[in-house]
């Protein structure tokens, strides 16, 4: 980068406190993407340790029975839920739903697009995203 | 090097005069000769409608006449005075001291856009962009003989764009769209916003040269709907539903 261009670079696009919660789901939305792309990659690692026959597959899995593999299982069910329930919310404003339609704007002004369905479908999906990570985890610590 | 500087007394001039003061640091950037930004510090009195143009332009009055600002209108209507403030894009004309509650008011040259100097950026790209995407009304019929009347709307036809024509070319959205922080051909969030304006006016024919344009991999799918855009946008445009709607056009919810 550089300062001809003046441009705010990656740390400037993933900065998300600046722009309210809409650019907190941003944030998350990469994150999480990225994340799930990374276990999509190790899963298939995973998956192809059944070459290996049942003792090679069953030795791989034992990776997973640990505090650690618990843990990042329940980061990966977090990172699901919530890159599919913003991924509907953002699916269905890049489609116009629940967008608002076009009006003068009265000061001060609120913008429409960033209305109470947007901002509930955010939090609702951090929300579902830490109960099914808690829900992973009573299962996988628990009795 | 920070300098702390303070209004001085003059006898030609008249000062803001107030007990309450703030400390506004300026981003100092020539780019003929210097390798980074630094910013000067500088001790302004203010009154509760104090602006943020107004305290740089005592800085420049009084304490520092060299400060590069552009400014116009001073009404919120030119969009000459877009800067980072407090971190922030704003127009300094029309963001006052006393609504940022802080003793320290940063500004700085909006992000994603190159620099002149100091507080001043090129508009170039957004100049350019905005043509890009034909911004006036398009159709066969468009010299008007001298037996018609103008093109004539009825008012729920000029609610479908009104708002989106209230732009005033500020680059505030620019500055705000993570995209433009990262992609520099993306065409930003201001000329999507202006392709709805024209795309949405019944009087416009040229939807579909407009829709291919912005329809390539720099156009309108790398929003992402952040909407950091409308936030800042100081006229209620709302960008970010313009390209939303205007997407409605390019998967064909919309006719």
């Amino acid at each position: 980068m550089t300062e001809d261009e003046h441009k705010e670079g990656i740390k400037g696009m993933a900065n998300p406190s600046r722009y309210g919660i809409e650019r907190v789901a941003y944030w998350l939305m990469r994150l999480s993407g990225l994340g799930l792309l990374a276990y999509f990659v190790a899963h298939i690692y995973e998956t192809s340790n059944i070459l290996r026959g049942q003792v090679g597959w069953n030795e791989f899995l034992e990776l997973t029975q640990t505090t650690e593999g618990h843990i990042f299982l329940a980061i990966v069910i977090a990172m699901c839920v919530f890159h599919t329930v913003n991924g509907i919310r953002v699916m269905l404003g890049h489609g116009g739903v629940g967008v608002g339609k076009p009006a003068r704007p009265d000061y001060p002004y609120d913008p429409a697009s960033q209305n109470y369905r947007h901002k509930i479908g955010i939090y609702s999906a951090i929300v579902l995203a830490a109960i099914a990570m808690m829900y992973g985890l009573a299962v996988m610590f628990g009795e | 090097m920070a300098q702390v500087s303070h209004i001085a007394n003059e006898q030609t001039s008249t000062p803001i005069s107030s007990s309450k003061s703030i400390t506004l640091r300026i981003a100092r950037y020539n780019p003929e000769h210097d390798d980074s930004s630094k910013f000067m510090e500088f001790t302004i009195p203010y009154e509760r409608w104090t602006t943020v143009l107004e305290a740089i332009l005592e800085v420049k009055k009084h304490l520092d006449h060299s400060v590069a600002v552009r400014y116009s209108c001073r009404q919120a209507t030119c969009g000459s005075c877009g800067m980072m403030i407090n971190g922030k894009p704003r127009l300094a004309c029309f963001t006052k001291i006393s609504e940022l509650n802080s003793d320290v008011i940063t500004v700085e040259p909006m992000n994603n856009f190159p620099i002149i100097r100091d507080l001043a950026v090129k508009f170039e790209r957004l100049f350019d962009t905005h043509h890009k995407i034909k911004p006036y009304l398009i159709r066969d019929d468009a010299d008007l003989v001298s037996d018609e009347r103008e093109f004539l709307q009825s008012p729920e036809e000029v609610e479908q764009y009104i708002q989106f024509a209230n732009c005033i070319k500020c680059g505030l959205c620019n500055s705000a769209c993570p995209t433009m922080a990262t992609d520099s051909s993306f065409v930003g969030p201001q000329a999507l916003a202006q392709a709805y304006r024209y795309v949405a006016d019944s009087r416009d024919k040229g939807k579909d040269s407009r829709l291919k344009i912005i329809d390539e991999s720099h156009g309108i799918w790398r929003c992402h709907f952040a909407g950091s855009c409308s936030q800042v946008c100081p006229k209620g445009v709302d960008p970010a539903m313009g390209i939303q709607l205007l997407r409605g056009y390019l998967l064909g919810f919309r006719g």
